[in-house]
This record gives structure tokens, sequence and C-alpha cells, in this order.
């Protein structure tokens, strides 16, 4: 009877972890110093295939380590241990402006992490080995409630355990629908989190006020296992609007933090956004187009810098806020909004409440850590048929190292002001 | 008495360390989102300072980890566990074209790093917090021999402990001298190891013949601390040639397995190397300036290719070679020549007993891991006064990745052929 050396196998550690988590990917078994291709692939909630991979060379006791080996070109190059995930773009023949997002967090991302031998296509190829991983939005024990009041529709997530627990209000921008993912991933990491539909998937109309937002506010406050002085809003793009309001104006409500992704500061009407898409609309001249024909909207906000009929006064805010930017955000003039508001919050001596991170070669769409980066992306534009491609920005593998940084930033900006008892004097 | 909170502290772990082991900085008890700069600082032995820093936000706990927080701007951008070194280069105002040796291993390398408040010029600055780390090319208890024989002028390195041990023969190419680092680190890697004297220090001319290489091996082999039958040699650059022929021409010794590093396969001299610079002169005219008139040598090696009076026939090796080559070498073609070479083994049916790692954006000095990077340095031309800065070559971080990867996998290669006994057959 013949030994043979027994064949390749590829682990991924941890195999299910929640999405914001690295894992490791390891092969084995490989012929020494040979070329393989390591590849993950994924089918989202639409039906399209994305994936990445990279080009290895397995050192001499056959071994290929996607955390500590480099990789010699694919989807991504260098020493990337997560770039399996955020490199991910939709394979060759797919839609094109595509956008991978999670709409159903009950149930975990699958991603199928192979690898083949060679550097060349592998598409024709079988494996020499394969693993599945889970992504989870949910950590176990997370509960989820819909919530369906006549002001408030939107879902909530509890943290396991007994609580109480903090609570933060997330509210999206633009055309993102009923968005739970990053409710969920706040639950998990322990905060109690109210995502609020207001917005039609598609769309950028709405009819709820401010008044409505306080209402969320004040239903995740009274919920029996949230701590009621301990609440905070997380708001991204257009929904970084109605955050600022909570912080500054609102007399209902006084969030303890707030942090605001890709912030704006203009809205159309004394109670709240309705109309936002009549005052974008009467700027859409400024909207320039790169060479793909991608369409840059940050023109419109720069005209709205001064022209628009409302901003949240900054130097009334009560409570520390924290700003999260990309310097190569096309579709926003985010920085520009930073330092106007940076100048009022100073000039209303509470510069010691404003807090910017402001990050190189990143877009619009500060995401999750390892969400794949979409440079520009599919939507369609209210009432009309048609469709535009609108240009984030970003360069892919700074905008996921931003990606990164800032979730770990923003979760400890938010247990810092929601968790942390104030310092003791002595 | 009132609680102050506690000054900021800086701390790098490990230490003392060997120059191929990662560290992590780690600052504590910063004032919470706050900007600030961790910098690196060296004296050479030349007496030029060098520096890298980056520029980083703490968290709300005020923290700083170099290794899990991205880095704005600076020397080097991202997340970087390591740049605080590989992307180091001389202080504003140094002299140009420097390069970064150690010529004294008994010592270590001095780096202090130190944390400034903001993100401006540190320079007029006290830091809030620095440490002073050792980075090692001799690892505790390894034993250093000079060798001083008739015919071979160079240096021993013993790894620590009874033995024996395998044993590696190093040999640099141009204008290095005598350079004992390589060597030094391979015995903290378990490899006795013997770098020749062969080349003064500025130039590029010798007498050696191959036989002293021969004899250099057999000083090494006949060693009673090592195990004679497990030698290799490595070989960079010039020396690269030297370590070819011992691979397959040679009748007085027969390396186990061999390593090249910027590959070069053309000789002058039946013998030996002797004679080099005058071959090389003959191609002067092939020389190209690039937009800094840095000097491109790869178009003398180009046209040496087929010219060359003499190259080692690659059909005749007789033990596993590997090519470590950067695809961005500017001063020779050496993926034209491990092209030539490869085509040449396969045709000698020897194929299985080549491996090849082509980097990319990568140059033609790669050094072991973390040492900076520099894509051009000065250097004196035999027989005249005048200096000339020739280019290197690669792209800081690329490089800096192929030079951690590249010397993970060279270890790997000789631990595979030097250290591991053939399969058992069953």
């Amino acid at each position: 009877m013949s030994l043979r050396s027994p064949p390749p196998i590829l682990s991924v550690r941890p195999s299910r972890a929640l999405v914001d988590e690295p894992f490791e990917v390891l092969v084995e078994n490989l012929p020494p110093g040979g070329p393989v291709t390591v590849r993950s692939l994924h089918r989202s909630e639409d039906g399209d295939d994305w994936e990445a991979y990279g080009h290895y060379v397995s050192d001499h006791s056959g071994k290929v380590s996607v955390s500590e080996d480099l990789s010699f070109g694919g989807t991504f190059s260098g020493k990337q241990p997560m770039a399996l995930l955020w490199s991910m773009r939709p394979v060759p023949g797919s839609r094109s402006g595509l956008r991978l997002r999670k709409l159903k967090v009950t149930t975990p991302m699958l991603v199928n992490i192979s690898v083949y031998r060679g550097h060349n296509d592998f598409r024709d190829q079988t494996p020499l080995a394969s693993a599945i991983t889970e992504r989870w939005y949910m950590a176990p024990g997370v509960h989820r409630v819909d919530i369906r009041e006549e002001e408030v529709q939107g879902t909530l997530f509890i943290p396991p355990g007994p609580g109480p627990f903090p609570g933060v209000v997330d509210i999206w921008g633009g055309w993102g629908g009923l968005l739970e993912y990053r409710s969920a991933l706040l639950a998990s990491r322990g905060f109690a989190s109210l995502t609020v539909e207001y917005l039609k998937p598609g769309e950028l109309q709405t009819d709820l006020e401010f008044s409505s937002f306080e209402a969320a506010f004040n239903i995740l406050k009274d919920h029996p296992k949230v701590l009621s002085d301990r609440v905070g809003v997380l708001g991204s793009s257009a929904g970084s609007i109605v955050t600022l309001y909570l912080a500054a104006e609102s007399t209902a409500v006084q969030p303890r933090c707030v942090v605001c992704i890709s912030n704006a500061n203009c809205y159309p009407h004394e109670s709240g956004l309705s109309g936002i898409q009549h005052l974008l609309a009467k700027k859409f001249d400024k909207i320039r187009l790169d060479e793909n024909n991608h369409e840059i909207w940050r023109g419109i906000g720069l005209a709205l810098l001064d022209d628009a009929p409302y901003k949240v006064d900054m130097g009334k805010i009560r409570s520390p806020v924290l700003l999260v930017n990309g310097l190569d955000d096309q579709n926003w003039p985010v920085l520009e909004t930073a330092d106007r508001m940076a100048q009022v919050v100073g000039a209303a001596g509470k510069a010691h409440l404003l807090y910017r991170l402001d990050y190189p070669n990143t877009g619009h769409q500060i995401e999750p850590p390892f969400s794949p980066h979409f440079r520009a992306t599919n939507l369609a534009i209210d009432g009309t048929k048609d469709k535009a491609i609108l240009l984030w920005g970003g360069e892919t593998k700074a905008h996921s190292e931003a990606q990164e940084d800032s979730w770990k930033k923003i979760l400890s900006f938010l247990r810092q002001h929601l968790y942390c008892s104030p310092k003791a004097k002595i």
C-alpha cells in the first residue's frame, strides 16, 4: 500500500462570524512553491454573483495563508487578509452599476471560498478545496422587533441578555428604503438600535417630519430594555440632517451623542425633509459627468451650502458630535459642509464637542467593515423611468480601510458616551 | 488632592527583537478622538538621521494602535503595522542618494519611537511619550567567527545551541564589500552561514575565481558544527552568477539547494567574475536616464543576455533552485534572465527543480523584512571619482511587502531542503 500525500484542505477561521470580524483563510497540503488562486463567491439576494480572488504561491511546506502571505494580483494584491470580501465585484457578464446590500438580516451572508491550481482563469476548473463561511449581521440572541406605530415604522434590534442597554437611533439617507443591517450590527455590539423607514426604496421623497424622528427617539428611549438617558443617534447622508437637527435644535429630545457619516446640512422645509427632492432638483444643472458618464452630484450640495432654505444651527449642539467623511466623496461636499459646521461650533465656544474623521481616498458610501466598495451605482430618478449611475467616489483599498477604521472609532465613540459613567471626581 | 489623568504612554512590543520580527506600537492615555503623530527616528552608522511618521486619531478610550489603526498620512498611510521601519527615509536636509545598511551586526539598530500632539510639523515639539526599541540581526547566542584564510576572507555565523546545523553560503553582489547582516539573520534562523568578502566596498572588481567560492563552500561544509550534506547557497545580484555556477557547473561542490535574489547569468572569464566591470563597461552606451537623471542599467544586461562570453548552463542544475525577482527592477533584466533560464531548465527536463517568485512593483534591492526601500542610491564609479545615482526601482509599499513575503518563502524553501528528511516511503 502506498502513502499518497493528503489532499489540499482549505479552512476559514472562524467559519461563522459577525460581518465586522476578520477571518483567517488557510490552505494546506499544496505542492510546495506552486501557484494557486484563492477565490470567494457569493450569490446576492438579487441573484447576482459576486467574486474576489488573489493569486498566491504556496511556501515550501505547502501552505498558503491569506492573512500572512502576499497576493501577486487578482482583484487585490499585497498582504490583504480581508480583501476576499471587500474587493468583491460582480462576476464578468453581470448587469452594471450593482450594489451589494443585505436586506434580510435574520439569515447570514454565505460566502464560498475555494482554491484553484495556477494563476490563470479558474472558471472552468474544479477547485482543489473549498469551504463555506457565514457572515452575520445579527449575533446569536439579538432580538428583532417590528415597529408599526402610526408615526413610526421601522425595526428595533435588542442585544442579547437581560439589559438594560444604551440605544442608538439609526437614520439612513436617500433611496435606501428600510435598511436593517447597520442596526442589527449595532445591537450585536451592545446597543439597542431602531432603524426608521421613511424613504421608499429608490426614492428620495418623504412626508416624515422631524417630529416623527423625535417620536422614534422616544420609542427607543422609553423601551423597558433601554437606558433612557443613554440614547444616541447615528445618521448617514441625508439622514445626517435629521441627526444634526436632533442634536442641536430639537426641544423634544436630547441625544447623549450623535454620529454623522457623510454629513449634509440643508433642508427644504421648516419641519422636515419633505420636498427634499425638489430642493435638489432645482440645482440639477450643477451635476457634472465623469469620463464614464457617471453623475457627480457634489456640485448640487456646493450650491446649497449657502443657498439652502434651512440649515441646522450647529452652535446649539448640546452633546458630542462625531463627523465621519471621505475625502473623495463625489456625491456631496461633505468636507466643505463639515468645515462650515466646525466654524459655527467653534464660534459658539463648543469646539470640544466636535470630533472629525476625514478619510483619504474614501467616497460617500461608508459602510460596515469588509463591505465591497463600489465607486458608482444605479439609481432610478424620481418621477422618471430613467436610471442614472451616480458616482460615490473612493479608491477601493483606501475606502475599505476607512470602513474598518471608522467602524471601530464609531463604536469606541458610542461606548465612551453611552456606556461609560462620567469620570469620578476625587 | 485632585486626580489628574495619567500621562500618555507609548509601548513597543517586543521592545527587543530580530529585524524580521514585527512589533506592536501602542499609545495610551491620549485625549479621546485627538490627532497625534507617531514617529520613528534612527541614527545610522554613517551619522545620518532616518525617520518615518504616520498621522493617527486616537479612539474614544484614548488609544492608538499602529498595528490596528489607519494612518491618515505621513511617510505612509492606511493600516501598516511596520511602516515606521520600512517607510523610513533620511530627514529633510540630508545628503541625497543614501542607503541604510548596518555593517556592525554585533550591536542592535536603535529606533526611537515617539508620539506628538497634532498632525502638523512635530520637529519643534516635545513628544508626549517615547520608547527606544532594539532591532537585532544576531539572536542571542549566535556565534560570530572571522574567517581569514588564504583563499577565503569572510565571516561565519553559527546558530546558538549544540548543532549540528545546515549551512548556507551567502554571496552578495556589486559594491557591497563585506556584508554580514544577512548571514547573521540566517544564523538567527537556524542556518550556519558564511558570507564571503570578494568585492571591495564601492567597487565591482574582483580577482576571486569560482574556485575560491568552492573553497568557501567547503570551509562551511567541513565545519564541525555543520551538516556536510545539508549546505545550500544564497546569492543576490552579481552573487547569483556564482550561486548558479555552483548549482550547475561546479565539479568540486554540490549545494543541496540554491536561492538567487535578483538573478543574473553572465560572466566575463571562464573561471570567475574577474573583469566583470569591463564586461559591463563595454555596454555603458545602453545606460538610460530617468526623469531625475538616475541611471537605468537594465539595458546593459539586456544587451548581454545573448552577448555575454559565458553563461551558466542551467540545464545542468542538480538541485532545487529558487529565483526571487522584482518586476520593476531597473538595474538588471531579471525577468528576461529568469525566463531564459526557465526555458533551458525545461528543455533539459528539470522544470520540477525550478521555483520562481516574481514580485510586482518591486525593485532590485530585495533586502530582509522592514528594511527601508530606496528607489535609487549613490554609487562611485570604478576608476573615476564620479558618483552616479543608480535606479533600483520598486514602489515602496509593494517592495516592502515583497521583502517580507520573499524572506518567509526563502526560509521556508531552505528549511524544506536543508532541514527536513526526505519523505519516508512506505
